[in-house]
């Protein structure tokens, strides 16, 4: 039974969906400011009593006497690279396979497995790699200790392979078939097509992508905390013990460190330093695939 | 949106499935109520062992224990946010203080006695025991010590790889002072964590390695770890139930207690629960935990305490290095 | 590439031995590749379902944590993951889909919505543990929910709200134009386009995204340590503003730090169990996404 509304009441409707939606929306804009006000504001207390530069050129962490960052920095990096060095490769080749040579049919098996690879909870992974890559690992290297950044940089880096992969298979899906086309014409074998045109024309898209998977693979928490283990070490030997800013968090975190407590305000001041690294890290992968769609718009 | 409704209808009934068959469980019971205890996670295999039994009998009550470490957690308990708080130490002056300062009275229970114990992976044939100087040498702040070399140069020189308890550990405090001198005077170059668990892994796994922790965490890892003998000019004497319980486990034997907020010990269920810490046809329950029990004396002279809720701590604010469990028993008797 | 055709090559006839060499090892590695991981995936499956099968039972599903491996369970763990896919979904549903509404149908192009935009995609960047923080200041101690599962679940929405908007604004993108304009046509308001013929056929879609993020939060561990999910947890939560609580993944985090195999053998059921739900949560999701692009199509 449709009552006849009156005009006013449906557009007094409309507005207030409009800006009930617009409310919705703007909560990403507090979301962010939070994070930067929270992790701003909960830092101040500890960059009182520690400079910002001895934080962020300190080469010890050791609270509470030792406030330098640097070799939380260098796990969570080392970790990050040690995981590219897996996912980057392989998740690249995968991806021309899965974009250039593969059957619909095939695809349709690989992109599930690979979709529910990137599905699974990163603590999973962690516990894959205290109970099967370190013990296997141990095989190779008998002295290796149980936490090491070896076996979670393996892991973070099965972890972000999904990622890297179905990025780059986006952007080399996006490079135009006249460009491989005329490759060919020229007498290029297939594979010569792909390594000196698509991939090249399609580099800032997998740059970007290689990006996104480090962010990820700097950022994870669970299965390094399991896996690479909390001595802060600023070393370049990967079969060490090695500390991520996010593995630091959650100890600490674990704890529960009473608030206004110096352990309460440091888990935010390392939080504020991934926050800024992850953030640069994102933003400039959203620079290159803005100047990727600018190319082939 | 039909299917949402239908769906979140589905969760909705499942968890009402999990509440109800929780309330199953309680076989005819009267207790009912919430015990939140925190602290030590030296302790926290005690009280949590504990509480698991507690509630085989009272279904109604449920009790949560988390492991701050016995200074983070009493920073909660003196602001009131728990009812018991598991202690590797007892209570330090600040904390008497903030305790104070927010109206927070306290019982204190004296309720095992925990051997503090340094271990190494079973593979390290190279000591059996170590001097209290050299553990002193290696865990001293700004130590030198890297390799095993740097201690014994007989030995090869690989690396150590330390674990040991966190910041808020009590653990922490306690080996600090016994063995460096000052509490919390420590190198920083170690694995640290308020998980126990984690250092026994890392011990485990690492041929290497060294860490320390209490003897319960080694008591369930023996085929794991090795405990090594503690050199006190006495030629050395390892951790276990006897060396204990006679006092020659020196100087890393220490008493583990429980703070009961003096409030909460007004309520049935927590009297219960404290009660059924005390019983002693409970007492097997921390010997398989790797707990040693008091003697029975402490624990009458404790139950008559708490029931008449006599508040404060009887070891004014100083940690209790050196202390044995006849010291214990006349300090607690002499009240 | 959707079915490149290009004509076969008959590569010996034509080319050096050498390149036709490197042209199979391309190919080869490319597979490799691929194959790398879904031989991940199988060795991952294998290893939790050596260590857990033995270990799944209706017992462990209905009791409580226990000091004794072998009679411990994971009750109040899973009852506290219902509980908070249930209060995730209350909060990220009409945020997520109002948010993809305003940005998709009313926002006009101007720098604030360009903003908003922007900032979704790098809050989708922003790692867990930053929200677990965020979670622990604002809602634990600034409005004092304490370490509720109110509290984990008002965090894990925030979480992945941005995965939410992001593939609701993607169904309601693919609506075709032409079901807007024949409402409009109709006398229609924008919101009564929106209504009756846009979120109608933008459903599927939008449901497959709430349920990827729903998956998502249902595997997250960190942001919860943070907000303060507990050890030892010897009851099923009866509240969700009662402090006190844990959830799938804690369990499994604390029990694959726990040295006695014992417990690595629950984890490892535990696993199989959260991903068993995953998994479930996937192919509904795969299923949604089949059955959008069939009603967008057809």
């Amino acid at each position: 039974m449709a009552v006849d509304r009156s005009l006013s009441n449906r557009y007094r409707r409309e507005w207030i969906v409009r800006a009930g939606t617009f409310l919705c929306a703007a909560i990403s804009i507090l979301t962010t400011l939070g994070i930067i006000y929270v992790l701003v504001s909960e830092s101040l207390g500890f960059f009182k009593e520690v400079s910002v530069l001895s934080f962020v050129t300190g080469t010890k962490w050791g609270p509470p006497n030792d406030y330098g960052v640097l070799p939380l920095v260098s796990g969570t990096m080392i970790i990050a690279i040690l995981a590219g060095c897996i996912a980057i490769p392989l998740g690249l080749l995968g991806a021309v396979y899965l974009s250039e040579y593969a059957s619909e049919k095939l695809r349709n098996v690989v992109k599930p497995v690979l979709e529910l690879l990137a599905g699974i909870p990163t603590i999973v992974y962690g516990f894959f790699a205290v109970t099967f890559v370190t013990p296997q690992l141990k095989k190779i290297l008998p002295d290796l200790p149980a936490y090491n950044a070896l076996s979670g940089g393996i892991v973070v880096g099965i972890m972000i392979l999904p990622i890297v992969a179905s990025l780059s298979e986006e952007a080399l899906n996006a490079v135009p078939r006249s460009l491989r086309e005329g490759g060919l014409a020229l007498g290029a074998t297939k594979g010569e097509v792909i390594r000196g045109i698509v991939i090249p024309g399609a580099l800032s898209g997998i740059m970007s992508a290689f990006l996104l998977g480090l962010a990820r693979a700097a950022g994870e928490t669970m299965a390094v905390t399991l896996a690479a283990g909390q001595l802060p070490n600023l070393t370049w030997d990967i079969t060490q013990s090695m500390q991520t800013m996010s593995a630091y968090i959650v100890t600490i975190a674990r704890g529960e460190a009473p608030a206004g407590s110096v352990e309460y305000q440091t888990i935010f001041a390392v939080g504020l330093a991934l926050f800024v690294i992850t953030l640069t890290m994102n933003m400039l992968a959203q620079k290159l695939v803005a100047k990727y769609r600018l190319k082939y718009g | 949106m039909k299917q949402i409704s239908i769906a979140v209808l589905g969760i909705a009934a499942m968890v009402a499935l999990g509440c109800g068959d929780k309330g199953a469980t309680g076989s005819g019971d009267t207790l009912g109520g919430r015990i939140q205890a925190d602290g030590s996670s030296t302790v926290h295999p005690f009280t949590a062992a504990y509480a698991e039994e507690f509630r085989a009998e009272n279904g109604g009550v449920s009790i949560t224990v988390g492991e701050s470490g016995t200074g983070g957690g009493f920073k909660r308990f003196c602001r009131g946010e728990t009812d018991i708080s598991n202690a590797s130490r007892p209570i330090k002056q600040e904390e008497m203080d903030l305790c104070l300062e927010n109206g927070v009275e306290y019982i204190e229970i004296p309720v095992a006695y925990d051997a503090l114990t340094v271990v190494v992976h079973p593979k390290n044939t190279l000591l059996d025991t170590i001097t209290v100087a050299d553990l002193k040498r290696l865990w001293e702040p700004d130590s030198s010590v890297q390799t095993w070399r740097d201690l014994n140069p007989a030995w090869p020189a690989e690396k150590i790889l330390l674990f040991g308890p966190g910041q808020a550990s009590g653990t922490f405090d306690y080996f600090t002072e016994a063995i460096v001198g000052k509490a919390k005077s420590s190198r920083t170059d170690f694995q640290a964590s308020e998980s126990d668990n984690e250092l026994v892994r890392g011990v485990q796994g690492s041929e290497w390695a060294l860490g320390y922790f209490g003897f319960s965490y080694y008591d369930q890892n023996r085929e794991t770890l090795k405990a090594l003998k503690i050199d006190m000019n006495n030629g050395g004497v390892g951790p276990s139930f006897e060396s204990v319980e006679n006092g020659t486990y020196q100087p890393l034997s220490r008493p583990l207690l429980i703070y009961v907020n003096k409030k909460a010990a007004a309520r049935p269920e927590v009297q219960a629960f404290v009660h059924f810490i005390l019983d002693p046809a409970n007492r097997d329950i921390m010997k398989e935990e790797g707990f040693v029990p008091l003697p029975d004396a402490v624990y009458n002279i404790a139950r008559e305490k708490f029931d008449a809720m006599k508040t404060g701590t009887l070891f004014g604010g100083k940690e209790a290095v050196g202390l044995k469990l006849e010291d214990l028993l006349k300090a607690e008797s002499g009240k | 590439m959707d079915n490149v055709t290009v004509p076969k090559q008959d590569l010996s006839a034509r080319l050096p031995i050498f390149r036709i060499f490197k042209e199979r090892l391309f190919v080869v590695l490319c597979i490799i590749g691929t194959l790398f991981g879904v031989i991940a995936l199988l060795l991952l499956s294998y290893q939790i379902f050596v260590d857990g099968a033995q270990r799944l039972s209706w017992d462990f599903l209905w009791a409580m944590p226990s000091r004794h491996p072998e009679k411990a369970g994971i009750l109040p763990a899973l009852v506290g993951t219902l509980w908070l896919l249930l209060l995730t979904t209350c909060f990220t549903v009409p945020l997520g889909v109002g948010s993809a509404i305003y940005l998709e149908e009313f926002a006009q192009k101007n720098w604030l919505n360009r903003l908003i935009q922007v900032n979704i995609a790098n809050l989708a960047g922003v790692p867990s543990i930053v929200y677990g923080l965020l979670g622990l200041a604002i809602f634990v101690r600034t409005m004092s929910l304490g370490k509720s599962l109110v509290a984990a679940a008002l965090t894990m929405s925030l979480l992945i709200l941005p995965m939410v908007i992001t593939a609701a604004q993607e169904a309601i993108r693919a609506v075709p134009q032409s079901y807007r304009e024949g409402s409009l046509a109709l006398g229609a308001t924008r919101w009564e386009t929106v209504r009756h013929s846009v979120l109608p056929s933008a459903f599927s879609g939008i449901l497959t995204g709430i349920i990827l993020g729903l998956s998502r939060a249902l595997g997250e561990a960190a942001p919860l340590i943070a907000v303060g999910a507990a050890t030892f947890v010897s009851n099923v939560p009866k509240s969700p503003v009662e402090e006190g609580f844990t959830v799938m993944p804690i369990q499994i985090f604390n029990w694959s730090d726990m040295p006695k195999r014992g417990f690595i053998e629950n984890a490892a059921a535990a696993i199989i169990i959260l991903m068993t739900v995953i998994i479930v949560f996937n192919l509904l999701a795969a299923y949604l996404r089949v059955q959008a692009r069939r009603k967008t199509r057809g």
